[in-house]
């Protein structure tokens, strides 16, 4: 008896926590609305699963607990009720999977308009590099880093001489307007996560990974490490300001390219 | 058939002739399975209490002053490894494998006694080289339990010194461990079976520990390499899993590794790993329910199936785990299908729990309470390992604190409310003495309700985006003031729940001393290790004839029969007498 209500308080309690907690999702602000969906599919199926096993459970330890004279039914199996489990169980799969499914073939297909910005992760902290006028990133390598060329940027490579360097952790992107963001590590692995992108991935040594997004809502977004990567993981914290375009442009503007950071280290070299 | 020769001479057992013999470099099965109990205990309350510690950053940062950043990390990497490998693991399969398989399918012995007493003192060395690790330079590693190079070895992860070191040389000592005492486990299962028990009529325990074995030494490998790999990258400067990359601003000379393969390596142990530790849980938990219950598990060959189903399936689904790590995306397809087909059988499992308490007689006497309460969270963290299966679903979920309260509910909790209820189940048979009834209760409902008010508000955490691994959280504009009490709550939850387990212990003790005589079958049980002439049972198990089998495990309330339960040795003809044992007598709801 004891147990049977135990049981069902703790199914209320859970539907009551769901529906008034304060720790929820944040807005969204970005076109992830469909994982947002697929998530609030996933939750439905598995809450009304949830809750009708548990009370079903409650009622057997009610219904049948002990008393004197109660005797057990003797009933091997039923492989009827179990084939229409079975079926039951398989439909709600697919109803969850599939608009699953939908939307991580949307999540890793990037759209051919896309501009493309690199977020680069290295303990305990963001930096970025924007195409510049060419639209295409520079060839970068590990060997090449250095105190004047902390990005590795290939200096015979003349993809990378225009592209725009923003360290600070500070990454500005225009407002409704599809970026595909590479990421790229110089050390140990991290993941680049803004909760209000919904998107996430990592960032691993030795390779280019990227996820890709429309903002759509403009403001300032925290960017957090997802990945454990060392001591530092929990400060390891950059922004994304999402602008209207001409505030974008303007702050883009005020970066140097990577042709003038080597002009600028050349002219102090050269300087008495 | 050649197994009744070998199997009744008696002889080869080396009767043990001195206490050391006895109880030290003992070949009896079930001294070797409460060596490696109390062992895995010990150490699992050093990782218990690095919980409390954990909890206490989280819950109250800043309060205690040793927890530094690099302490935490330590914490929950040696934390995680602990529980996982060696408590659960050990105790699973070395602690409950080896004192229930030969008495449940009716044989004296593993059938390597000598090899698996070496199992259980390499696994003992194992847990000595991991706890050094706490007093060398540097101390114990925090590189996670996942222990992902290139970090795990390099300059910024507390520990990348010796600590790593250990931890992979530990890992590697407890696989050779494993394996002896697996390959036992299974051949022992596989050839030492008395007559009459066929695979069908075995317990679902034993098909538990059985498959689980199995999917261990299938997967185990793959750790063992992975660690040797990484260990040749630490020590002799092999690129294995290291591409060219800069630590603490200078360039290392690896060059050309994948990081991504050794995640790969260990998934592919760490998903069957989840169900080395499950698949014995849910065979016990079957059998703890059909006995209360007074009832045959429901659907018993579905059952069995579903042991074996999940035990295959789990083989090709460890890329669950990676959805976000930067992996080719189109595995995420195949694996979020995989995935999902396996909650298939597993959801057949929990159907036919709770079925078998339908139109059952139920004796809620504590390890019912305990299996019920499994049940329970086992349904909480199944369901929520649908979200993160569903690749895209997992995006916004994955390393936050919704994967902390998934995995501690489905892996954590649940695995140990099965454990609980398991020693209060045989407790009376290891021991001859019966437990405290009032405080078997008190813990069961203090560990039951705690652990929710523990893990259920994780999730939430993490569907706001709380990262986990995260020393503090700090000022960060999307986490509400209000999570911080979310976080103190928990944490006294938590500190509850720990040192309840006090009461356990106590119990467990005392009775040991003090508590009544118990019934040599105190549940009215029906399987071979409830009927041995001797409680406990003593070297040899059987007497001078092993038991014959003429049925399956799960006789209850057959209609006809003189008493609700008719154990397994007893022939068709005796059916309508009453057995020996008295029946549900010492504890009664
Ligand atoms: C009262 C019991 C327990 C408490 C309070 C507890 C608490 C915690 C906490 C606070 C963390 C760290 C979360 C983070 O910072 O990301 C953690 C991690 C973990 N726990 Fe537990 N835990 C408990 C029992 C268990 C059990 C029984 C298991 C067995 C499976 C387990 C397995 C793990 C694992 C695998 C990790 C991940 C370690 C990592 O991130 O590297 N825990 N636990
Ligand atoms: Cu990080
Ligand atoms: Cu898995």
């Amino acid at each position: 008896m004891r147990f049977a209500i135990v049981i069902v308080l703790l199914v209320i309690g859970s539907l009551i926590f769901h529906f008034v907690s304060p720790w929820r999702q944040t807005p969204i602000a970005s076109n992830w609305g469909e994982i947002d969906n697929a998530l609030t599919i996933t939750f439905w199926v598995c809450g009304i699963v949830f809750v009708a096993l548990n009370l079903f459970l409650a009622y057997c330890v009610y219904k049948f607990r002990h008393r004197k004279g109660l005797k057990a039914t003797y009933e091997p199996e039923n492989m009827a009720l179990e084939k229409q489990l079975t079926v039951w169980t398989a439909v709600g799969i697919v109803v969850m999977l599939a608009p699953g499914l939908l939307a991580w073939n949307k999540y890793i297909t990037v759209p051919d308009d896309a501009s493309i910005v690199e977020a680069v992760g290295q303990q305990w902290q963001w930096s970025f590099r924007f195409p510049g006028d060419d639209g295409v990133l520079g060839a970068v390598a590990t060997e090449n880093i250095s105190a004047d060329n902390p990005f590795g940027i290939n200096p015979d490579d003349p993809w990378g001489i225009d592209d725009i360097l923003v360290d600070g952790g500070e990454l500005h992107l225009p407002i409704d307007q599809p970026v595909k963001i590479v990421l790229r590590s110089n050390d140990v692995l991290h993941n680049f996560y803004v909760p209000q992108f919904r998107a996430k991935m990592d960032l691993v040594p030795g390779t280019i990974t990227y996820i890709w997004l429309i903002p759509t809502r403009t403001g300032t977004f925290e960017i957090l490490c997802a990945e454990y990567c060392g001591v530092g993981h929990y400060v390891m914290r950059g922004y994304v300001v999402v602008d209207e375009v001409d505030e974008y442009e303007s702050w883009l503007s005020d970066y140097p390219t990577y042709g003038q950071t080597i002009a600028d280290a050349a002219i102090e070299i050269g300087a008495p | 058939m050649s197994y009744s020769t070998i199997a009744e001479d008696t002889r080869p057992l080396h009767h043990p002739k001195t206490w050391v013999g006895k109880y030290v470099w003992s070949q009896d099965h079930k001294v070797i399975a409460l060596q490696y109990t109390i062992t895995a205990v010990s150490v699992g309350l050093v990782a218990l209490v690095l919980s409390g510690l954990m909890r206490l950053q989280l819950g109250f940062p800043g309060m205690i002053q040793f927890i530094t950043p690099e302490a935490y990390y330590q914490f929950v990497t040696m934390h995680g490894m602990i529980m996982v490998i060696y408590l659960l693991t050990a105790l699973l399969l070395g602690g409950f494998g080896n004192y229930m398989i030969p008495l449940m399918i009716g044989a004296r012995d593993m059938v390597f006694p000598y090899v698996n007493m070496l199992s259980f003192w390499v696994y003992l060395l194992s847990v000595i080289v991991l706890m050094a690790s706490f007093f060398v330079p540097g101390g114990p590693t925090g590189a996670g339990w996942t222990l992902y190079p290139p970090q795990a070895i390099t300059a910024g992860t507390p520990g990348a010194t010796w600590g790593i070191i250990l931890m992979l040389a530990s890992l590697a000592i407890f696989i050779v461990a494993f394996t002896m005492g697996g390959l036992n486990y299974v051949t022992t299962v596989l050839q030492a079976r008395t007559r009459g028990m066929t695979l069908m009529r075995m317990p679902c325990t034993v098909w538990g520990i059985f498959v689980a074995t199995i999917l261990g030494l299938l997967a185990f490998p793959a750790l063992l390499v992975a660690a040797v790999m990484m260990m040749l990258d630490r020590l002799i400067g092999t690129s294995f899993f290291m591409p060219s990359i800069i630590s603490m601003g200078e360039p290392l000379a690896h060059s050309g590794g994948s990081p991504i393969l050794f995640q790969h390596l260990f998934w592919f142990f760490g998903h069957p790993e989840v169900y080395i530790v499950a698949l014995p849980a849910f065979g016990i938990v079957s059998d703890l329910i059909s006995t209360h219950a007074r009832k045959n598990i429901f659907g018993y060959r579905m059952m069995v199936w579903a042991i074996i189903i999940i035990g295959g399936l789990s083989f090709v689904v460890w890329a669950h785990h990676m959805y976000v790590s930067g992996m080719n995306p189109y595995f995420g397809f195949f694996f979020a299908t995989s995935t999902l087909i396996i909650a298939v059988p597993t959801a057949i499992k929990v159907y036919n729990w709770i079925l078998t308490l339908w139109r059952g007689d139920i004796h809620l006497r504590v390890p019912m309470l305990f299996a019920i309460g499994f049940i329970f969270t086992f349904i909480h963290g199944g369901l929520t390992g649908l979200f993160l299966g569903n690749v895209s679903v997992d995006v916004p979920l994955s390393d936050t604190y919704f994967v902390v309260g998934h995995f501690h509910m489905v892996m954590g909790v649940s695995p140990i409310l099965v454990v609980f209820g398991a020693i209060y189940h045989w407790y009376p048979k290891i021991t001859g003495r019966m437990w405290n009834k009032m405080l078997g209760q008190l813990h069961f409902w203090i560990t039951f309700i705690g652990v929710y008010l523990i893990y259920l508000p994780m999730h939430y955490l993490g569907l706001l985006g709380v990262p986990r691994r995260y020393y503090e959280m700090g000022d960060t504009d999307f986490v509400p003031a209000s999570a911080q009490w979310a976080n103190e709550a928990i944490t006294v939850a938590a500190l509850t729940v720990g040192v309840a387990q006090l009461i356990f212990f106590y119990n467990l003790i005392h009775s040991y001393f003090k508590g009544p005589k118990a019934d040599p079958n105190p549940w009215g049980a029906t399987s071979l290790e409830w009927q041995t002439p001797q409680t406990p049972p003593v070297h040899g198990n059987w007497g001078p004839t092993l038991p014959t089998v003429y049925r399956w495990a799960y006789d209850y309330s057959v209609p006809g029969a003189a008493q609700d339960f008719i154990p397994q040795n007893v022939p068709p003809e005796d059916m309508a007498q009453d057995h020996e044992t008295r029946g549900p007598a010492v504890v009664e709801e």
